[in-house]
């Protein structure tokens, strides 16, 4: 079975974040890593590896700058096979529907069986891209996973949602994504971070998958953002005292802000 | 310029990689594990799986050897989230390089591949209730016969004594020679028959690892265990694996510095008082800025001192000075770190106190501190001073 997981390296979320002069993340003066969220991704595609009788190779992608190696690199020391960076100068700005397109170019050119992304991004967390890969693929999707088992050439899980919990069911081939409940990811052993770096990374760029520039990218964006604001500071807050109504307040307090 | 790029890419993952653990994993339960003094059976699992139990033992036996300085800085992580940590992993380090240097094939062969997943862990016996730093004067004896060894005495301050599986004795095979260090030799035995824990022993800190005296009772051990195969060569076995231990108590001395430096740190900056963060109070910026310093230049001279070890050299004497420099620090500073949190530093809620009951074992372990002068001042002698 071919497992491809779709990866991100993102600005470091409890660093010193910025927008450029076009209103694309500044990553000159932050730190990057493998998306957090993405791990689980990763660590999916292990376990399932690690369940099957089969032979499982897992390829990690990701569509992103130079720096974004970091990421594939952490997700090979975790223990996945090959990597694939797609990289192109004309990707700057690309937004979640450009990025499905490059994705779904570059898994289909990767060959696949499944493909297993994050919930979200931790940088832009719109969570649309796996959705939007299934349909350009054409496949099954089964989002939003907290639990997952593949077997038979089908995927099988569990959503939570906040009502209910639905079973979920596709075969093959097909595009999944987990949360973060799906079971924490694993750090890379010294062993692994060794092997990585005998592990093979191919770089594409846009004309290997046959994709135009002004198909993504600032230009080819179908969103844009208008304008982008710092974060009010945190304001102070609400202290309830209880003089023989704290607790209607304090119910009060979480309905209003739909806690309950 | 980082402290980590000295390191090689892959070597600079790598303790980014325990650094991590350490934040995500260790900080948020080490106080309970530690106030109830628990053995961190979770934690201890993931360090084998991280591969810390490999850090010393050859591809070729299945471990991911790396640089001193490497080894240094990752176990100055493990310290700087619970020192318990490191104590865990430091013997175990020690036992497999002296399999290393000395071990026959045969002896490498039977443990190192077992000692690099963890699924063996290592310990060292050494001290003894009735001396610790004299070396020479030990009492345990190990009487060759027929079937191999009949070995009687005790040894104390053994880490890890019940959870390891393989015990490095320093003991005298030949109790009469003359001088002493040439009847000493070590032994590699397992529990069975004739040994018992006798004692745990009741500790100011390091707690979650147990610390035991081990008792030998016409013990009997095969002459296979002979480290090395030559009796007479244990002594100076172990004056070279301790250069290793001593480099790892200086690691340790580091992480807790380190821990030390940065709650002290948040605090300064968190912490009110007259209308402003208590670091803009000149008494306390002081505190800041001398710990900083000081932790810099323990670091500093503890990696010179791995970089020499790794480089071949001969560095009872580096190893001491920054075993001394490093443990005085961190008591230092775990001092005043409980000074800048005031009140709160004397409160058990907070971590500066676990910091400041561990910070003294690297002033007494591994050799006492006045030890480590009396090596470095006999080395300067010997070596005609410092070197240019």
């Amino acid at each position: 079975m071919r497992i491809v997981v779709t990866v991100k390296y993102v600005p470091d979320a409890t660093g010193d974040r910025h927008f450029a002069d076009d209103l694309t993340v500044d990553r000159d003066d932050v730190d990057g890593l493998l998306s957090e969220l993405d791990e689980y991704a990763v660590e999916q595609a292990l376990q399932i590896s690690e369940n099957s009788d089969d032979d499982v190779e897992i390829t990690v992608l990701t569509v992103g700058p130079e720096d974004a190696k970091d990421a594939l690199r952490k997700a090979l020391s975790m223990g996945a096979d090959k990597a694939i960076h797609v990289e192109d100068d004309d990707l700057n700005g690309t937004d979640a529907l450009g990025t499905s397109l490059v994705l779904a170019k570059a898994v289909e050119k990767a060959g696949y069986d499944l493909v297993i992304s994050g919930m979200a991004s931790t940088d832009g967390t719109m969570g649309v891209v796996p959705a939007l890969l299934a349909e350009r693929l054409g496949v099954p999707q089964v989002t939003l996973l907290s639990e997952v088992w593949v077997e038979d050439g089908t995927v099988t899980g569990r959503r939570d949602g906040d009502a209910a919990s639905e079973q979920l069911e596709a075969s093959l081939p097909a595009v999944m994504s987990v949360t973060d409940q799906s079971g924490e990811a694993r750090y890379p052993s010294f062993k692994g971070i060794m092997a990585a770096k005998k592990k093979p990374v191919e770089s594409w760029d846009l004309s290997d998958l046959d994709i135009e520039a002004d198909q993504v990218g600032l230009e080819g964006a179908w969103t844009k953002v208008d304008s982008a604001a710092e974060r009010p500071a945190r304001t102070a807050g609400t202290i309830v005292k209880d003089e023989g109504e704290g607790g209607k307040q304090l119910a009060a307090f979480l309905a209003e802000r739909k806690f309950v | 310029m980082s402290t980590l790029d000295i390191l090689s890419d892959d070597e600079q993952f790598m303790v980014r990689t325990v650094q991590d653990f350490v934040d995500k994993e260790v900080k948020p339960v080490v106080q309970e594990l530690e106030h109830s003094n628990s053995y961190p059976e979770a934690l201890i699992e993931q360090m084998k799986r991280l591969g810390i139990y490999g850090l010393a033992v050859p591809e070729e036996y299945g471990g991911t050897p790396v640089s001193t300085p490497c080894y240094v800085l990752i176990t100055e992580e493990l310290a700087r989230g619970w020192m318990s940590l490191a104590g865990a992993m430091g013997g175990h380090t020690v036992v497999a390089k002296l399999l290393l240097h000395f071990g026959t094939e045969e002896q490498k062969r039977r443990w190192l591949p077992r000692m690099a997943t963890g699924e063996i862990r290592a310990t060292m016996a050494l001290t003894e209730p009735g001396g610790g730093s004299d070396l020479q004067a030990i009492r345990t004896v190990a009487r060759k016969d027929t079937d191999g060894y009949v070995v009687n005495g005790v040894k104390t301050w053994i880490t890890n004594s019940r959870r390891s599986q393989l015990i490095a004795l320093l003991c005298k095979t030949d109790p009469a020679a003359s001088p002493a260090h040439q009847g000493i030799s070590i032994l590699l035995v397992g529990h069975g028959p004739g040994l018992t824990v006798s004692r745990d022993l009741p500790k100011l800190g390091y707690k979650g690892v147990e610390s035991c005296e081990l008792s030998f009772d016409d013990f009997r051990a095969p002459a296979e265990a002979l480290l090395g195969g030559v009796e007479g060569k244990g002594f100076a076995q172990m004056m070279k694996g301790l250069e290793t231990g001593r480099l790892q108590v200086a690691a340790r001395a580091l992480g807790v510095g380190r821990a030390a430096l940065e709650d002290a740190l948040a605090y300064a900056q968190e912490r009110e008082s007259f209308g402003k963060p208590i670091w803009k109070h000149q008494s306390i910026g002081n505190y800041l800025a001398d710990m900083a310093t000081s932790l810099t230049a323990a670091r500093q001279l503890t990696l010179y001192a791995a970089r020499e070890a790794e480089a071949g050299r001969r560095v009872d004497m580096e190893a001491g000075m920054a075993k001394l420099f490093a443990s005085e620090t961190a008591m230092q500073i775990a001092l005043n770190a409980v000074r800048v949190h005031g009140g709160y530093g004397y409160s058990t809620e907070f971590d500066v106190e676990r910091y400041f009951r561990d910070a003294p074992l690297m002033i007494v372990g591994e050799g006492t501190n006045e030890i480590q002068r009396n090596v470095i001042a006999s080395q300067l002698v010997k070596r005609g001073g410092l070197e240019a």
